[in-house]
């Protein structure tokens, strides 16, 4: 007779994005007994960039949520069950023990296993040649218990032949967790005392701002800011901008200046490849393609999604598209790869007022526009003082990959282009 | 209640069968007149004459044809070979016509025949007459083979075997005929084919046999059971059809297990044990199953040879021990 059949799946922690390590359960979107369709949203995960919903690849019913909402675990781990029935029963329960994305399980010493010598009734445990990374040996029972004890197999030390795990050995431990709970369970973090006189209580943070903070500190460590600032004339981008919207307005396209910056930003960087590149390990890497980033602030933080290949982009598809992603970004719902692969950033902070600033470089990328307000001032014109639309630029640099002669030539060609604003699109 | 030898117990089965039954005939090599060169059918001849206790010429393909037609017209012969060896010079009809019949020509006839015969060795008979190839029987679909240890069983299956449609392989063991064992009088139970019988239970490991070393593997369990060793003993009793799901729940209880035969280690009964084992009880198990085996030689005739030669108690012993420690156990 077969083993028991079991359809079970098991759903396990996936990585999201090449930086992902553990995720957590942001929110489950169905429940124990609901039926699942394959491309049905099952839960949503909160990587380390992202909000993001995973969805099922097989039908069945979800029969176990093995990890809570608001839990960690590491990609890889069981983090739920699929069965055939919404009443089957799952027998695994190890959620939160880290099940490895399973392991290549090493051929050679399981051919060599399975080959006992067939001559001798004793057979003497053959030496297995191994072949890679050590596995631990185990019973296929202790392999079973552990799971159901949630108990990391790895750690527990085997009694049997060679060092294999058998059941006495994950009994014990059982037993050993059972009479010191409190040491195998790490004690609750202590409060920290925020007992100064200023009254502070401690906000939860995410993932995603804890990667913001390690990014700017590192970008901030790391790389040797430099800033070059120009004011433009806007009055011609601005009146461009409006014939734009005029051509546009039966399609209901619209476009910004910022779309209209984004894309002289890719225009002129096709000019200075040099300013296209980033500073990584020791080696100057110039990119072929030009991906334009857009700050995005979002509830958690700040994210940056990529248009990839702006320069190749009409200007009425990046106006599009940036709205599009930076919807996605307000909602969390931005894939990995649509915050990738960028090679430029430009962050605007003009629709808030901010006459001008000076932004932190998005690593590996070597530069950052930072753009401020349009704003009405008086300005020296042919000797005349005049009322001119402008709007302050400033670059940071990456001084590793360009120097300050490059950013400045690319800053001035950006400048041109933008005051003759045909030239953005020609 | 009374205790008899195994040899006893099916010729009195034999016996009775042919008293229930008229179509139940004996053919054989000596059954008559010598009266079995193994005795089972003593007095026989005696009591229901040549027609139903026909001895044969030495020509065993010739005699077990002969019983492959009788069946299918009605009667239901028990032909006797003398050793399971003989049965190679019969095993086109075995195979080919007895095994075959049934679904060859749409079951318009079946093939109510029993072939009893004893395997074994250790009896210093030489290598052609002291094999168990009792595997090769068991390969074959259309053919029932059953594998009785004790003498209750012996009985109750050739009731089973005599009075079942098929054509049955009945495997007796030289070293059985005269073990002795309790059998219930006036018993005319009939046991069900294709059931192994947990004949000891146990909780530390699995001890699976079938005709002489089911016995041997009771008698190892016994002995264990003074160091404390608590095994349960299988006894398949029937090799095909196979009874797995008895196997492998007990397995399930017990987490290892050690498998005995008397036939050759590679490709034997062990080997199928195993896999389904592993198929049916993969995560339950805590060790790998072990098989205890005849060496893989041709019978040697010398008699410390030969006895080297078989599977031992101690060799059992051994493996039960080995795989124990393997899993933790503090034992031997």
């Amino acid at each position: 007779m077969k083993g028991k059949n079991t359809t079970m799946t098991e759903i396990h922690m996936p990585r999201l994005s090449d930086t992902m390590e553990e995720g957590v359960i942001s929110s489950w979107q169905k429940q124990v007994g609901d039926k699942v369709s394959p491309g049905d949203v099952l839960v949503e995960i909160e990587t380390d960039k992202a909000v993001m919903e995973y969805e099922a690849y097989e039908e069945g019913f979800l029969v176990k949520q093995s990890v809570k909402e608001g839990d960690t675990v590491p990609i890889g781990a069981v983090i739920g069950v699929l069965g055939a029935s919404p009443d089957a029963a799952p027998e695994e329960s190890g959620g939160a023990a880290p099940a490895p994305a399973e392991p290549a399980e090493a051929p050679a010493a399981e051919a060599a296993e399975a080959a006992e010598p067939a001559e001798a009734p004793a057979p003497a445990e053959p030496a297995t040649a191994e072949a890679g990374a050590p596995r631990t040996r185990t019973s296929p029972l202790a392999r079973r218990l552990a799971k159901e004890y949630g108990l990391d197999i790895d750690q527990i030390e085997g009694s049997g032949p060679k060092g294999r795990v058998v059941r006495a050995d994950i009994e014990a431990a059982a037993k050993q967790r059972e009479t010191r709970p409190a040491a195998a369970q790490p004690a609750p973090a202590a409060q920290p005392a925020f007992d100064d006189g200023r009254d502070s209580e401690e906000v939860a943070i995410n993932n995603v701002r804890k990667v913001i903070a390690r990014r700017l500190v590192q970008s901030k460590q790391e790389v040797p800011h430099f800033y070059l600032r120009r004011t433009i004339d806007a009055e011609a981008l601005k009146a461009f901008r409006v014939q734009v919207n005029e051509q546009l307005a039966s399609t209901g396209g619209k476009v910004s200046v910022n779309d209209l910056i984004v894309k002289a930003v890719a225009t002129v960087l096709r000019r200075h490849p040099a300013v296209n590149s980033s500073w990584v390990d020791d080696k100057l890497l110039r990119h072929n393609r030009i991906n334009v980033g857009i700050a995005v602030a979002v509830d958690t933080g700040l994210v940056v999604p990529v248009l990839h290949d702006t320069d190749k982009t009409p200007l009425s598809e990046i106006a599009r598209r940036s709205r599009e992603l930076a919807g996605k970004a307000r909602d969390g719902k931005l894939k990995p790869q649509e915050m990738s692969g960028g090679t430029f950033s430009v962050s605007n902070l003009g629709m808030l007022g901010v006459d001008s600033f000076a932004a932190v470089i998005n690593p590996p990328e070597a530069a950052i526009l930072a753009v401020g307000a349009m704003r009405q001032v008086p300005v020296v014109r042919d000797g005349e003082i005049v009322a001119r639309h402008t709007i302050a630029l400033e670059l940071s640099v990456d001084h590793r990959a360009i120097d300050g002669a490059v950013g400045a030539e690319f800053l001035k060609d950006l400048a041109e282009v933008l005051e003759e604003p045909m030239r953005i699109i020609l | 209640m009374s205790v008899i030898t195994y040899r006893q117990a099916l010729r009195d089965t034999l016996r009775a069968e042919m008293h229930r039954d008229e179509n139940v005939f004996l053919l054989g090599e000596e059954i008559g007149v010598f009266e079995g060169s193994y005795k089972i059918t003593e007095g026989l001849l005696k009591e229901f004459g040549e027609r139903r206790v026909r001895d044969t010429p030495i020509a065993e393909e010739g005699f077990v044809g002969a019983a492959v037609g009788a069946a299918m017209l009605g009667l239901r012969p028990v032909v006797e070979l003398m050793t399971i060896n003989f049965s190679l010079i019969a095993i086109d009809q075995i195979i080919n016509h007895a095994a075959k019949i049934y679904g060859m020509f749409g079951g318009q006839t079946s093939v109510p025949m029993v072939i009893r015969t004893p395997g074994g060795g250790g009896q210093q008979l030489g290598a052609t007459h002291s094999q168990n190839i009792e595997l090769f029987y068991s390969f074959i679909p259309g053919l029932k083979v059953l594998a009785p240890s004790t003498p209750a069983e012996a009985a109750s299956m050739l009731r089973a075997a005599i009075r079942d449609d098929d054509p049955v392989l009945f495997l007796e063991n030289l070293g059985l005929y005269n073990t002795k064992g309790e059998v219930p009088d006036g018993d005319d139970t009939v046991a069900e084919i294709g059931r192994a019988a947990v004949t000891r239970e146990g909780t530390d490991i699995t001890l699976i046999g079938y005709s002489r070393m089911a016995m041997v593997a009771s008698q190892v369990a016994e002995k264990l059971a003074e160091e404390g060793i608590s095994v349960e003993v299988v006894d398949l009793r029937s090799l095909r059809p196979l009874d797995r799901e008895t196997i492998v729940e007990s397995v399930r209880k017990t987490g290892c297990a050690v498998v005995a035969e008397d036939d050759w280690l590679t490709y034997g009964i062990g080997a199928e044990i195993a896999a389904s084992i592993q198929e049916g009880a993969f995560d339950w198990l805590d060790a790998p199953v072990r098989r205890v085996a005849m060496a893989e030689v041709p019978m040697p005739y010398a008699k410390p040879l030969e006895t080297a030669a078989l599977p031992s108690p101690e060799s059992l012993i051994t493996a039960v021990h080995e795989t124990l420690r393997a899993v933790g156990r503090r034992v031997g």
